[in-house]
């Protein structure tokens, strides 16, 4: 039957000429090929010393926030695990206590936050999600590890350090747009917290 | 029997009915947004203005149109009454600069109270508010009072409903609380910090359309939405409770016990405090079957387009009226 396509090849068994009976020739060919290669650039990087340069964007493990005066800024919404296509994230509220106005931000906070990184498609749908400007996703990549278990990853490993100089700069991941946004005071999440402000009351008429 | 036409359907009720209850009897596609107005509470409504239609002929004896339009919980029908609700869109502008009113001291702190995902201003917001705020001076704030172990008082939420108030008043046995002080500096507070207890006390939670009364048993325990409502009933000991519930599960546990709701988010029956609060187990309930829940609501889906349809046509409506 004809082919339809065109693009299938009819084999034909076809009597080889002498220097193709010979062999020699095509390997040498081949071996001068393979040889040439051995001066040419590697294709290979020796990860972990060296690390192949990513998108400022690139969509990494995740990192939650602190803000300017440290204080946590998840609290514990559920919007991000309610956005996760993976049902990677869970959490469990608390009540913040008199005293930690200092760690966490708001009222109510996330005493426990999970990710699992084996469910993680980092898709960053969580990151949108956020009101709160509390999860990012990074351009770090997820360690290696031997048990499935240490995959699921609880605050200690989520949350960036207190210390200013090691907190993961994220102000790349936002655009023009966002950081306009974020100068807006009448948003309680740009405010910056302040210890010295109390709950005041208007007095009545 | 008065006849009456609202967003052009006719319908004929009986003598004294409210345009806002009219428009229930028709359904959901035309009935206005309420805050305030509580068909089980009597003397509601009134308050909040987010029911407010247009009346294009009073009647057919006065054609002439109302000048104002009119919160549709206190006006009563007339007979050959049109009404115009979602389909004009001045009603919809009108009811836009309402809700913008209502969230000017409104702290929009979503994220951290437990309502979001059931609360009237949210969706209300959402149908009808604008995307930002045009207020930029200090938020009301109050001073935080305990108002007992079972219920949480958030003032800053509050947007003076007084259905709470009206709930005291007329299913239980005595009022403690109420609106103290007036104007912007109005709140809803318990004398000498008295806490708010008695057997249907509870109720002024469901009653609540924002987050100002929240269930203290229930305080960040989960978000709403990661919650599975289940209709039981129980043979409850006080003669003047129901015992028809709904409880919220979350895997094995029942987090929190509130009373069944209709379409129009306000509760079926009452349920006492000892239904509410002190029966959060499996084994003290006959369970009736799994709530039906709207597959658009934030409880179902998380997912908000059937009311986003809504507010689409009233802009279309305008586009064309602009054109012509």
């Amino acid at each position: 039957m004809q082919s339809l396509t065109n693009r299938s090849k009819v084999v034909v068994k076809k009597e080889m000429t002498f220097t193709e009976k010979m062999y020699l020739p095509a390997i040498l060919n081949g071996m001068r090929i393979t040889f040439s290669h051995m001066f040419k650039k590697s294709a290979t990087i020796k990860y972990p010393e060296h690390v192949r340069p990513r998108s400022s964007v690139y969509r990494g493990q995740h990192v939650l926030k602190r803000d300017e005066a440290g204080a946590e800024r998840c609290t514990a919404c559920g919007l991000c695990a309610v956005a996760c296509p993976a049902e990677a994230i869970t959490m469990v509220a608390a009540e913040r206590k008199k005293g930690e106005e200092n760690l966490y931000r708001e009222e109510k906070y996330a005493a426990v936050y999970e990710i699992n990184m084996l469910r993680c498609i980092f898709c960053g749908l969580c990151e949108e999600a956020c009101p709160k400007e509390a999860i990012f996703l990074t351009d770090r990549i997820v360690d290696t590890e031997y048990e499935r278990n240490d995959f699921v990853y609880g605050k200690d490993k989520l949350v960036e350090p207190v210390e200013k100089d090691k907190r993961i700069d994220v102000s790349v991941r936002q655009n023009e747009k966002t950081l306009e946004f974020k100068t807006h005071s009448e948003y309680g999440h740009n405010q910056v917290w302040d210890p010295n402000k109390s709950l005041k009351k208007k007095s009545g008429h | 029997m008065p006849k009456v036409t609202i967003d052009g359907h006719e319908i004929e009720v009986p003598k004294g009915t409210t345009i806002l209850q009219a428009a229930r009897m028709i359904g959901q596609h035309v009935a206005p947004p309420a805050m305030c107005y509580y068909s089980k509470l009597k003397t509601s409504g009134g308050y909040c203005r987010t029911c407010i239609v247009k009346v294009t002929k009073g009647s057919a004896q006065n054609p002439n149109p109302m000048p104002k339009p009119v919160a549709s919980c206190r006006t009563e029908v007339m007979d050959g009454m049109e009404v115009v609700n979602f389909t004009s869109p001045d009603v919809l502008e009108a009811r836009k600069g309402v809700v913008e009113f209502l969230l000017i001291n409104h702290p929009l702190d979503c994220p951290v109270c437990d309502q979001a995902g059931e609360c009237h201003l949210q969706d209300l917001g959402y149908e009808h508010g604008a995307s930002k705020t045009r207020y930029d001076f200090e938020r009301r704030e109050f001073e935080k009072i305990d108002i007992g172990d079972k219920i949480q008082l958030h003032m800053t939420r509050c947007i003076l409903c007084y259905r709470c108030v009206k709930t005291a008043d007329q299913v239980t046995d005595g009022r403690v609380h109420g609106v103290l002080n007036r104007g912007d500096v109005a709140e809803i507070s318990t004398y000498i910090q008295n806490s708010i207890d008695n057997d249907f006390s509870g109720n002024v939670i469901d009653v609540c359309p924002v987050g100002a009364l929240t269930d203290k048993t229930f305080r960040f325990k989960s978000r709403v939405w990661f919650t599975k409502p289940v209709d039981a009933h129980r043979n409850c000991t006080n003669e003047k409770c129901s015992g028809n519930v709904r409880l919220w599960y979350k895997g094995e546990d029942v987090l929190r016990v509130t009373a069944r709701k209709d379409q129009w988010g306000e509760v079926e029956e009452w349920i006492c405090n000892s239904c509410r609060f002190d029966h959060k187990k499996t084994s003290d309930w006959v369970i009736d079957g799994p709530t039906q829940v709207d597959r658009h609501s934030v409880i179902g889906q998380n997912h908000y387009e059937l009311q986003k349809l809504k507010l689409d046509t009233g802009k279309q409506l305008k586009q064309l009226q602009e054109k012509k």
